[in-house]
């Protein structure tokens, strides 16, 4: 059995819990104690229906206003898959949620309600679901139910988002015509909408081909830890441990080790007690080399003829997280891989409107919840690759030194 | 390990791999960082996953238990043929000791559970550890379905839930203050089920009281609780003994056991994939006096 990690977005009323819900409860996933403190609570607030967004709702104060407010995590599985749901609130003040909970995603899922078709919130979230390079996404047209089942409706949304998807990078897009309160499409196929060809949502998420999606090529290792016994057994052990990146390593591999660019070859990668044949995306493994090099934390082993450029020249895409805005000059701490250091941004090139695509070069500044291209300086060289090669090696974070707190994420161009 | 044709992780090994990433990082970044061990499945399996983490050196963190002083003592000697195995430094906070050093206050009312966060928070900021592993599963109450892996505490050992760091991809920020402190759960995308079958297949050894066995116990709030010198019956209330096993272990108090036959790993799963009921729902006195009871502790500094 895999995993599938995908990230769900929509506007508001869209009907994200309801669906959440019914794919929940249709897979049992749902348990009757669960489900009872929901009916209560539906009834003592005097609703007439069982409020399966109560499930989701999990915080005082997300059921005091009746909104999600955080990115929440569901899980659940079938005898195919085990998903992981991160549930990503459809406000727009909370973009940065839906970027967090995208970061992880093999696959996006869209709602548009088919009564109002596409908004700016369906086209922001699919613009920035393509901007985090999330490999799948699914737009599901909900509410079906509320227009008939009406085929021409569902045709007209289709064709205008597929319209809008030529401008944006999508590696692979299926959309389906859903009804989430009356279980349409979502785990069986519905006989409401014989017109419809494809498979349902769960039939979709079942088999969704994800195993390419990582990039097996380029052999990136960054050392996360070095393994010193200091036993009597182990006297002279010394293993560089991390999780593969990138490519696949075998024992015999020549490698670089980046910065110092020095060279040796793969002596043994172990996972506990047990030696391995290769190692590969996303393994926690121990690498031990056949020379005694200086290699620490920070450090990145890839292959001699395959190595990313070390830079201290940045050029990416940043997501701003916090009200402050994002201006040159503006030191920060920046966690790449596993490597931190600092950065000064020298300027701020574009602010992207994720609603048209267009780049405001004026703008010289990044808001709360604002993306836009990027250049920094910083004090160390990263060992990065495009984000659209690696989504590991190509990502970072920017931390402010004197909150601590997160206050973006970055795509290397 | 055989070569995998597919290059394609189960996601047994993918969750262990996420797993094992987070306490290296941790290791790598904290100055002080200690593992919260109960002596429970969940925690028995960190401790396996920081065993494979830093193997073959020791693991570099000591651990720490909370003694509730009613915790069960099947749980307790499992506990210390880890810690022994294992070579580890084990801590003990003894609730017992805070109520005598004026740490916590025993009104009588207040059950062991709670009095266990002042306990810890005490114990926390007495040995100045920066980042405090614990067991969490997203999958067992609504409120840690929101928790982030690293979860920010203040000085005064507060979750703020409106105030969580966003987590992107695997880079987790571990920046805290003087007098601050990091929860770090790395089995966040564990479910209960996951647990079982990696303790079926890496053959942990767990406290017997999780397989079925007779016991003497008694029904309180439709729970079945263990019968004992801790627990004082109530009028109506009789004893009786049937044959029962844990889902959750915690103070013997108001951690309830369900009517099992199910003595494998194997048959635990098989049960599991048919219970309707969260092991919490079933078995957790502390989890039914509100609907945020766990939200509500948690703020507080609970883990």
């Amino acid at each position: 059995m895999d995993l599938l990690r995908f990230a769900t977005a929509g506007s508001v009323d869209d009907g994200k819990s309801t669906l959440i819900g019914r794919l929940l409860l249709d897979s049992k996933s749902i348990f009757e104690d669960q489900l009872e403190a929901v009916e209560r609570t539906s009834e003592d607030k005097g609703f007439d229906y069982t409020d399966l967004a109560l499930l989701t709702d999990g915080l005082r104060s997300e059921r005091e206003q009746g909104i999600t407010i955080d990115v929440a995590y569901r899980y659940f599985a079938t005898p195919n898959r085990k998903f992981i749901i991160a549930d990503t609130p459809g406000h727009v003040q909370y973009t940065r949620n839906m970027v967090t909970g995208a970061s992880t995603a093999d696959l996006g899922l869209v709602l548009v309600d088919a009564r109002t078709g596409l908004t700016e919130q369906s086209r922001r979230h699919a613009v920035l679901l393509s901007l985090l390079k999330v490999p799948h996404l699914v737009l599901a047209v909900n509410k079906m139910d509320l227009v008939g089942y009406d085929e021409e409706v569902y045709n007209k949304i289709n064709e205008e988002f597929r319209t809008f998807a030529t401008k944006l990078t999508i590696p692979d897009l299926t959309i389906i015509p859903i009804s989430a309160l009356k279980g349409d499409n979502v785990v069986t196929r519905s006989e409401n909408m014989s017109w419809y060809e494809g498979t349902s949502l769960l039939h979709h998420l079942e088999n969704v081909h994800v195993a390419s999606d990582r990039d097996l090529i380029d052999a990136r290792f960054p050392v996360q830890y070095v393994i010193r016994p200091k036993s009597d057994d182990f006297h002279d052990f010394r293993g560089y441990a991390g999780q593969v990146a990138g490519g696949v390593l075998k024992p015999g591999d020549d490698v670089l080790v980046l910065p110092s660019g020095l060279t040796s070859k793969v002596a043994s990668i172990e996972l506990f007690e047990t030696s391995l044949q290769e190692a590969f995306p996303p393994m926690s493994v121990t690498v031990r080399l056949e020379d005694d090099l200086d290699v620490s934390r920070g450090d990145m082993i890839c292959r001699p003829q395959n190595a990313p450029t070390p830079s201290q020249d940045i050029d990416a895409m940043v997501s701003w997280m916090v009200p402050e805005p994002l201006r040159a000059g503006r030191k920060l701490s920046i966690k790449h891989t596993t490597r931190l250091c600092r950065t000064v941004v020298k300027d701020v090139q574009y602010r992207l409107d994720v609603n048209t695509l267009h780049r405001d070069q004026e703008a010289g500044e990044l808001g709360l919840n604002e993306i836009g291209r990027v250049k920094l300086r910083t004090t160390q060289p990263l060992l990065c690759d495009p984000y659209e090669k690696n989504r590991t090696t190509g990502s970072f974070i920017l931390i402010d030194e004197a909150t601590g707190v997160t206050v973006g994420a970055g795509m290397i161009n | 390990m055989s070569t995998h044709a597919d290059y394609r992780l189960s996601q047994l090994d993918e969750l262990e791999a996420e797993s094992i990433h987070i306490f290296r990082e941790v290791a790598a970044e904290f100055e002080k960082p200690v593992l919260m061990f109960s002596g429970g499945k969940d925690s028995i399996v960190m401790l396996r996953l920081a065993e494979k983490a830093f193997y073959p050196a020791k693991i570099p963190f000591p651990v720490m238990q909370v003694d509730t002083g009613f915790d069960f003592p099947e749980v307790l000697s499992t506990r210390d043929s880890w810690v022994d195995r294992l070579g580890v430094r084990m801590i003990v906070a003894s609730v017992d000791d805070a109520i005598k050093n004026g740490v916590v206050i025993d009104d009588g009312k207040t059950s062991r559970n709670r009095l266990q966060i002042g306990t810890l928070l005490n114990t926390i900021e007495e040995h100045g550890f920066t980042a405090a592993f614990g067991g969490g599963r997203r999958d067992e109450e609504k409120a840690r379905a929101k928790e982030r892996v690293y979860s920010h505490r203040d000085e005064f050992g507060q979750w703020d839930p409106k105030n969580q760091r966003p987590e992107l991809w695997s880079l987790y920020n571990g920046r805290i203050a003087e007098g601050e402190h990091m929860r770090i759960f790395p089995l966040s995308n564990w479910t209960e089920l996951d647990i079982w079958h990696y303790i079926g297949r890496e053959q942990i050894l767990i406290p017997g009281i999780y397989y079925s066995h007779q016991r003497e116990v008694f029904e309180r709030d439709g729970m079945l609780l263990s019968a004992g010198d801790h627990a004082t019956l109530r009028a109506g209330e009789t004893v009786e003994e049937r044959t029962v096993r844990f889902r959750t272990v915690g103070d013997m108090t108001l951690t309830g056991c369900v009517e099992s036959t199910a003595t494998t790993v194997g048959e635990i799963i098989e049960e599991i994939a048919v219970a309707r009921v969260t092991e919490r729902g079933a078995t957790r006195g502390d989890d039914r006096f509100s609907e945020a009871a766990m939200e509500d502790r948690k703020k507080e500094g609970y883990f």
